[in-house]
């Protein structure tokens, strides 16, 4: 049964994406891109969890707790060089 | 078996929010709306698809296996400061507000981080 | 108010449990010698960075904290239902707005706190603070009362705060 609601979920999941994705390429302006790609992180990081419970195995987990920290460092260095114009001052 | 579907419940709930989130994210109009979704929706989204899967890993196998834990704290304390310094940025770039936006005069204020002037 | 005392050997009883938690957490082991390692480490590390430490504020009543994140719990489960009632309905019954909430607080640790708080609670995220830490500015997705939405963020969690960090 969990297997149903895995599969169930992670459809849920590909859509958001998919919407992510949409707002990723419209735009308009650049920051709507990277909080669309900061969502996708998440998104990503979700699929990752999902993909552990299917194939129950805690292998993945450093995987997305990667993907949440470089996700994390990403958005704040490309927000700081839109604030700034730099990153290294 | 009664585990499992207290998983599936909590991923479900997870999944759910994940994608209220990025509705959210391609439905509303201006950038500061938009960025109430992922921010909120997103965060409780993953929080509960960890909590499934705390909940799957633990009585699965011997001991309790909270790994999970660390990126739900992580994504917790992160989210709102990301939330802020896109909010900094958008500040900073002008990016325009929906027009019936209650106190939309102040945002040249806000930008230049001044005080509210006293009554 | 009370600061943090820079020569202990743990400045920071928050920062040692977090690390200690943290470390734990990480390695997932629970023997004797990861918790010797844990200790030693949440020991270190902090002492390590100590210049870079500013003269922040020691927490007044750590025993009011697990009811202040309780209570944080809560209402994020509830803004979040709340957030997708608005997200989904219809888009024109919406009346966003910018609102500056006055701060009785001038420190910027429990400043943060609360701008952190209020990013994570019922559909709003603070958007800056003004330069003398007087007025935190908020955008929130739907403002039916601006003068109700203050009196909510400073009741419900900016008394607390106040009382944890005795400021």
């Amino acid at each position: 049964m969990l297997s149903y609601a895995a599969i169930f979920v992670s459809t849920l999941i590909g859509f958001s994406l998919l919407l992510n994705l949409w707002r990723f390429i419209k735009g308009p302006h650049m920051l709507d891109r990277i909080i669309a790609l900061d969502t996708m992180y998440i998104n990503a990081i979700a699929l990752i969890i999902l993909l552990g419970i299917f194939l129950e195995t805690t292998l993945y987990y450093e995987g997305a707790l990667l993907i949440a920290m470089l996700g994390f460092v990403s958005t704040s260095a490309v927000c700081k060089f839109i604030l700034r114009g730099d990153i290294i001052e | 078996m009664i585990v499992e579907l207290i998983s599936s419940i909590f991923l479900i709930i997870g999944g759910v929010f994940l994608l209220v989130g990025s509705v959210g994210l391609f439905r509303l109009p201006d950038f500061y709306m938009r960025l109430h979704a992922p921010t909120k929706a997103s965060t409780l989204g993953i929080g509960a698809i960890l909590v499934a899967s705390i909940i799957f890993f633990s009585f699965k196998e011997e001991g309790i296996n909270i790994q999970e834990m660390l990126i739900t704290l992580f994504i917790f304390l992160t989210a709102p400061i990301t939330a802020h310094m896109l909010s900094k940025a958008a500040l900073h770039v002008r990016l325009p507000t929906e027009p019936h936006t209650l106190n939309r005069d102040k945002v040249e204020q806000i930008r230049t981080r001044q005080a509210e002037p006293k009554d | 108010m009370k600061r943090i005392k820079e020569n202990a050997i743990v400045p920071s009883p928050f920062t040692f449990l977090l690390l200690f938690i943290v470390w734990l957490l990480l390695t997932n082991s629970y023997g004797l010698g990861n918790l010797l390692l844990a200790l030693f480490l949440s020991i270190a590390l902090p002492w390590l960075v100590r210049d870079i430490r500013s003269n922040t504020l020691r927490v007044a009543k750590p025993l009011k904290t697990p009811g202040y994140i309780l209570m944080l719990l809560w209402d994020i489960i509830v803004s979040n239902v709340i957030v997708a009632q608005q997200v989904l309905g219809a888009k024109e019954n919406l009346r966003p707005g910018f609102v500056a909430v006055p701060l009785d607080m001038r420190e910027p640790l429990p400043i943060t706190l609360l701008a952190s708080t209020i990013s994570l609670t019922p559909g709003t995220v603070s958007t800056e603070v003004s330069e003398d830490y007087s007025t935190l500015y908020v955008h929130a997705l739907n403002v039916p009362d601006e003068q109700a939405l203050i009196q909510q963020i400073k009741q419900r969690y900016e008394t607390p705060l106040k009382e944890i960090f005795g400021c």
